[in-house]
């Protein structure tokens, strides 16, 4: 991309001291090979490089600057983002309640995506109309390549454009034809923001693998940008890559809610305050002149634009002659702007209103959405001023909800300057290609299936959120009446009890295996076995449950948990699949899936947290290449996966009968082997599932109990013994409502029932001529002394009898 | 596969007999006898049901103790929600089906339960792999409509999707549901069984509560399951052994030929069911019957059994008789084979003849046309008096007719450029079976008869 493609700077920098930064109004773009240039400015909208080549991001330009904190100085941008509709969320789509029209797109009122973006990844100036709520959006438009936008989108609700909003963006709608203007007049030719080269498709098809790979969970910390830059100050780092947690996100709270929560703090608190204003010099004082040099400025600005019809717009030109002349001249100069202008028309109209109502209402507010545009230097005055204003506001609830509401968005916007909300808007590391919004939901990333080809699927074949669940039944079931039919509920496999006794140890071991592993920070695997029915997948399950109640208490350090079985895939690949889905929610096919699991565990802190992984079934998941498994204990031993494996199987020597080298090796030497359960432990169990229920006699539990052990030790067969004992007490107890205890007699049947060989009695009740066929194999086998015969000779046999 | 056609072959065997006589008892009407002859139709028609349905009405033979195992298991998924599985176990014809489907009838008939319960029929025929399973019950349980315009994927994705729908509910608020898996052997055969596999777990783990009952009739059913599927298999098996004695077998037959008390014309059914009392008191029917029960206690073979002579009581005869029965016992225990030979022409009855002949000499070895030739021509030289001197290819034609009719079979599978001649065959009929075939042929000339007998004293 970049042999084809040279971005430069225009124009002197303007040094930020307090940055270390060195910010530019202008950019330029330089297409080797067909002598254009394209500039670029701060406040244009412009098209970034996404996922889809069809549909680029939109965003308005804030800031321009270089970044000289890194070795290599790179050339950053900080925008402010606005949606498509298509990249909302599918299963919020809804929300908007209308059609949304072709060209219709979103402010992006949320502060956690990431505004902080590399420079090289736009592509292009794109023409922006912001419409007043009660207006319509024009759809016999000429140029496709307008966008209009009307609502905001907060990832919860659309709403209607804020005033103050409204009028900063009509603003840079006059704005931009200037700047454009003298672009298009250097430059003869326009690269379109669709065109792409093949360099560029090569590069979104790798952001797009970042993207979708750094999508956070919701409970996404986020770096805190004053410390990103205090650190910044003290050490030359880059500030792209340091994470932290700021867990006012983490709360479910709406964006409204937390914004407010975290203003209030910052007011309560002036040491936290302190540092960054200390750093951005601007005293309170500073504040008036600024405001009416900044009035002054948007005169002189609009002075500057005598050229077209732009000044007679401001006076509300609404003849329409005036206006077409305008329309030509305009045409003439820039064919693609033609159609904007046109449908310009009746969003100028309202400007002033709005403008002075605002003015008069919340000087500041209009202050700093114009201010943002070229100063940074004032942002700490005019936040202090929101900052108090809010608190008041705050705490004098009497106030309107629509002022808040009105407020608030305008306030929340990334790009209005306010140091907090930049702060929160860079939760990741920057990849290399930069261009990724980060916090999108899951739903849209899944919708965006990272296949190679460009075209993405507008729905996913199967709906992945619809919840298939049987229905529910009509009728409540039943309780349990009597002792013996609540003694069965309790020994039912199924019933979880509260603790596990006889597997204390293991548990213990398991326990402080996973805990260091997520103490460390680090990742590992265990592999667990035992014959069926000793309490494995349970241990790991209660070990889990302590942990997550330990990490809800803040002993250890939040972990994701994922769990995977063997036998309910269909096929050892499909494990990636499952995990991919479990991990992030994403669909994707078995071979992408392994890919991007790879890529996720494998790229430098790409997961923020720990994930447990459990693989139940382990020697379901062998291959002939045995991949599965190499990957599976592969992941774990890169550093940055911070990937716990356990891994459940019922032979002891898996590692070593099936497993290659180098598989047996990452797997490590962490094992454990459960025990089949011993009489007296399977009779602790029987004891505490019947805990307070007397229902067997002590002796029936102590003869299943040294039954089961002495046939196999599974803790679910004696289970289902005691289970059906109460069955047969029940059946022979005469009287129903009182039934005795379960008795040793009623136990042995039971064993009887279930382990006793059915051959005998299926013989005994077969027909003569079975039987005597059955005399005749065994009398021709004696004869022969061999093992086999043919039909004939037992025939022999048979009729000779 | 020959083995799965069988199990076709027993269900549907009973319907095919039973209508090759219908016609001739309605051509013989006479207006005087036409209320008689009604009478009959009637009679014909519920008996015919009873045979060859398995009616839910009739009772259940010496099962009571299963039936009410069953019974209680699966009123508790009902009704508790706990979930559980069962196995039912039993030869052919020995009234699984029936036992699990009089249960379920019986659920059904308790309201709190009918529209409580969902059921999943599944049989290990029609559901060859756990994909088509898992379609049919996702099917069988109006899935489909839940999720809408749903289509279906991968078998992965099938998979996933119903394991996720049933993980969602639980004990008490969802609705069981009652697995029957018919051939449940077959399931065993399937990959990793992965569907046995989940079910079980379903039954053993707090999600929707299921009852997995099973039919088969392969007693090791047990073994054929995978250590960790037999684990979570909860090991109650319901035997049926068609564990009843001669007495019983002839108070079936009673039962089955007895006519109901509904039945229109009183005095008619009266009159039957006197016949029918007296026909299990007489000798030669106790015989036949003795002699049908030490063959099979199968149930449906003596249905078989009982259709045949059904199908002989016409309005001029009207009463079942002793010889009905012994007639339709010696139509059950044809040998279609020895009526193949029946068939034959006289050289080709002289072929099987030597063909006998070598095998008795060469103790069952394989033989080929050339062997057989030189047999025959041996027999036509020496001793033959009106058997003609058929030429090479004549005889041939015969021989490979032979092989049409599958009374003999190449050793190996015949190969393009093997010589016809030398390709090794085994003989499919046994000496007696020749024998017996040969006392009846009509027509058989007495040399061909005496080389059949004299075994090696001509050489």
């Amino acid at each position: 991309m970049k042999s084809r493609q040279t971005y430069s700077w225009v124009g002197r920098p303007l040094l930020d001291p307090k940055l270390h930064h060195q910010t530019y109004r202008e950019m330029s773009v330089k297409v080797e090979g067909c002598s254009t240039e394209l500039h670029i400015h701060v406040g244009q909208f412009v098209l970034v490089e996404g996922n889809d080549d069809e549909n680029p991001y939109v965003a308005k330009l804030v800031e321009l600057f270089e970044d000289g904190s890194e070795p290599r100085s790179r050339k950053r941008a900080r925008v402010q983002w606005f949606i498509r509709f298509c990249e909302v969320p599918v299963c919020k789509q809804h929300l908007l309640g209308r059609k949304p029209a072709a060209q219709e797109i979103f402010w992006y009122d949320y502060p956690a995506c990431d505004s902080n973006i590399n420079a090289e990844t736009i592509i292009g100036p794109v023409q922006v109309v912001a419409l007043a709520p009660d207006e319509v959006i024009p759809t016999d438009l000429k140029n496709e390549k307008t966008l209009f936008v009307k609502l905001s989108w907060n990832e919860k609700k659309f709403s209607p454009l804020s005033p103050e909003l409204f009028a900063q963006l009509e603003k840079l709608q006059e704005g931009s034809p200037r700047c454009q203007k003298s672009v298009e007049a250097k430059t003869k030719n326009i690269e379109s923001p669709s065109c792409t080269t093949a360099e560029r498709a090569v590069k979104r098809v790798e952001s797009r693998h970042s993207s979708s790979k750094s999508r956070p969970a919701p409970t996404h910390p986020v770096t805190p940008r004053a410390r990103k830059r205090l650190e910044l100050s003290s050490s030359p780092r880059t500030p792209n890559t340091r994470i932290s947690r700021q867990t006012s996100w983490a709360s479910p709270d709406s964006p409204r809610r937390t914004k407010r929560k975290a203003a209030l703090s910052e007011i309560t608190s002036p040491s936290k305050r302190s540092q960054p204003d200390g750093l951005q010099t601007p005293s309170p004082a500073r504040k008036a002149p600024e405001k009416t040099g900044e009035i002054q400025r948007r005169s002189c600005a609009k002075d500057d634009k005598k050229v077209s019809a732009e000044r007679h717009m401001t006076l509300r030109p609404r003849v329409p002659a005036l206006k077409t002349t305008v329309l030509s001249e305009e045409r003439r100069l820039t064919p693609t702007r033609g159609g904007r202008r046109s449908s310009m028309v009746p969003s100028v109209i309202l400007i002033p209103e709005n403008i002075r109502k605002r003015e008069a209402e919340e000087p500041e507010a209009q202050d700093e959405a114009v201010s943002s545009r070229h100063h940074t230097s004032r942002k700490s005055s005019l936040l202090t001023l929101n900052q108090i204003k809010q608190q008041l506001r705050f705490l004098g609830k009497s106030e309107s909800d629509s002022e808040d509401e009105e407020f608030l968005p305008a306030a929340e916007i990334p790009d209005s300057s306010s140091e907090e909300e930049e702060d929160s808007t860079s939760p990741l590391p920057r990849t290399p290609s930069g261009a990724s919004r980060n916090l999108r939901s899951s739903t849209k990333l899944s919708l965006q299936t990272p296949s190679k080809t460009p075209k993405k699927t507008p729905k996913p074949r199967t709906p992945h959120h619809a919840t298939p669940r049987i229905r529910s039944r009509n009728l409540a079931a039943q309780e349990p009446a009597s002792v013996l039919e609540e003694a069965r509920l309790r020994l039912h496999v199924s019933a979880v009890p509260e603790s596990l006794p006889c597997r204390e140890q293991e548990f213990q071991d398991i326990y402080n295996f996973v805990e260091s592993k997520l103490l460390d920070q680090t990742g590992g695997c265990m592999y667990i076995s035992g014959v069926p029915g000793t309490g494995k997948t349970a241990t790991v399950h209660e070990v889990i449950r302590g942990l997550q109640q330990a990490a809800q208490a803040n002993d250890v350090p939040p972990f994701q948990y994922i769990e995977v079985n063997g036998m309910k895939l269909t096929e050892p690949h499909q494990v990636y699949v499952q995990i991919l889905q479990k991990l992030t929610g994403q669909k994707a096919t078995a071979i992408h899936a392994a890919e991007l699991l790879a890529k996720r565990f494998r790229t430098q802190g790409s997961s923020q947290e720990t994930t447990v992984l459990l693989v139940d079934e382990l020697d379901l998941l062998w291959t002939q290449k045995q991949d599965v498994m190499y990957n599976l204990f592969d992941w774990p031993t890169h550093k940055e996966a911070r990937l716990v494996v356990l891994t459940i199987a019922n032979t002891m020597d898996l590692p070593e009968r099936i497993m290659m080298n180098r598989v047996s090796s990452r797997l490590g030497l962490t094992r454990m082997s459960f025990q089949p359960y011993t009489h007296s432990q399977l009779q602790q169990i029987l004891g505490s599932r019947l805990k307070h229920l007397r229902a067997f006699e002590d002796d029936a539990i102590q003869f299943v109990a040294r039954k089961v052990a002495a046939l196999s030790g599974d803790a679910r067969r004696c289970l289902d013994i005691c289970r059906r004992a109460t069955d047969i007490c029940e059946f022979s107890c005469q009287k129903p409502g009182s039934p005795g205890l379960v008795t040793v007699a009623h136990l042995l049947e039971a064993v009887d029932e279930m382990f006793s060989s059915s051959y005998i009695t299926a013989i005994k009740n077969s027909s003569v001529l079975e039987q005597s066929f059955l005399r005749a194999i065994l009398a021709e086998f004696r004869r022969s002394g061999l093992e086999e015969a043919t039909f004939q000779q037992w025939l022999v046999m048979f009729l000779l009898e | 596969m020959h083995f799965q056609r069988r199990r076709l072959h027993s269900k549907s065997w009973c319907l095919f007999v039973g209508f090759q006589f219908v016609e001739m008892s309605s051509r013989k009407l006479k207006s005087n006898n036409l209320k008689h002859s009604e009478c009959l139709s009637q009679v014909q028609r519920i008996l015919r049901e009873r045979f060859c349905h398995q009616s839910l009405h009739s009772n259940l033979f010496g099962v009571q103790v299963q039936y009410k195992h069953l019974i209680e298991l699966l009123k508790r998924t009902a009704i508790y929600g706990e979930s559980n599985s069962v196995l039912i176990i039993g030869p052919r014809g020995s009234g699984k089906t029936m036992l699990i489907n009089h249960a379920l009838k019986e659920l059904m008939e308790v309201e709190e339960v009918s529209e409580n319960v969902l059921q999943v029929h599944l049989n290990g025929l029609l559901q060859i792999n756990d994909n088509i399973a898992l379609k049919e019950i996702t099917r069988q349980l109006n899935l489909e409509n839940v999720v809408g315009d749903k289509v279906f994927g991968s078998f992965a994705e099938n998979l996933s999707f119903l394991l996720e729908a049933l993980k969602k509910g639980d004990r008490t608020s969802s609705c069981p549901v009652i697995f029957i898996l018919d051939e449940f052997d077959l399931f065993a055969h399937h990959k990793n069984q992965t569907l046995l596999y989940n079910l079980f777990d379903i039954s053993q783990s707090a999600q929707t509560p299921v009852a997995v009952v099973g039919l088969t009739c392969r007693l090791d059913i047990l073994e054929l399951l995978e250590k960790r599927v037999k684990s979570r298999f909860s090991h109650r098996q319901i035997h049926l052994m068609n564990s009843f004695g001669f007495p019983q077998y002839l108070k079936i037959f009673k039962e089955q030929l007895s006519l109901p008390a509904e039945f229109p014309d009183k005095l008619f059914a009266e009159k039957w069911n006197e016949n029918v009392q007296c026909l299990s008191e007489d000798r030669s029917v106790r015989e036949v019957l003795q002699k049908h029960f030490n063959v099979s206690k199968n149930l449906r073979s003596l249905h078989m059994l009982l259709m045949l002579a059904l199908n002989r009581v016409t309005s001029s005869h009207p009463f079942m008789t002793a010889a009905d029965l012994m007639e339709a016992n010696q139509l059950c225990s044809m040998d279609s084979k020895a009526n193949i030979v029946h068939g034959l022409s006289v050289l080709e009855i002289c072929l099987i003849i030597a063909m006998k002949h070598l095998n008795d000499i060469y103790e069952e070895e394989p033989f080929n046309f050339q062997m057989v030739y030189n047999e025959f021509q041996k027999f036509v030289q020496r001793k033959a008096h009106s058997v003609y001197n058929f030429e090479k290819p004549v005889v041939m034609k015969a021989f490979e007719h032979l092989q049409q009719l599958e009374l003999i079979r190449p050793m190996e599978r015949t190969s393009v450029n093997a010589q016809r001649e030398y390709q090794l065959m085994k003989l499919l009929l046994d000496n007696t079976q020749i024998m017996n075939a040969l006392q009846k042929y009509p027509n058989c000339p007495t040399d061909v008869r005496q080389w059949a007998t004299s075994s090696l004293s001509w050489l």
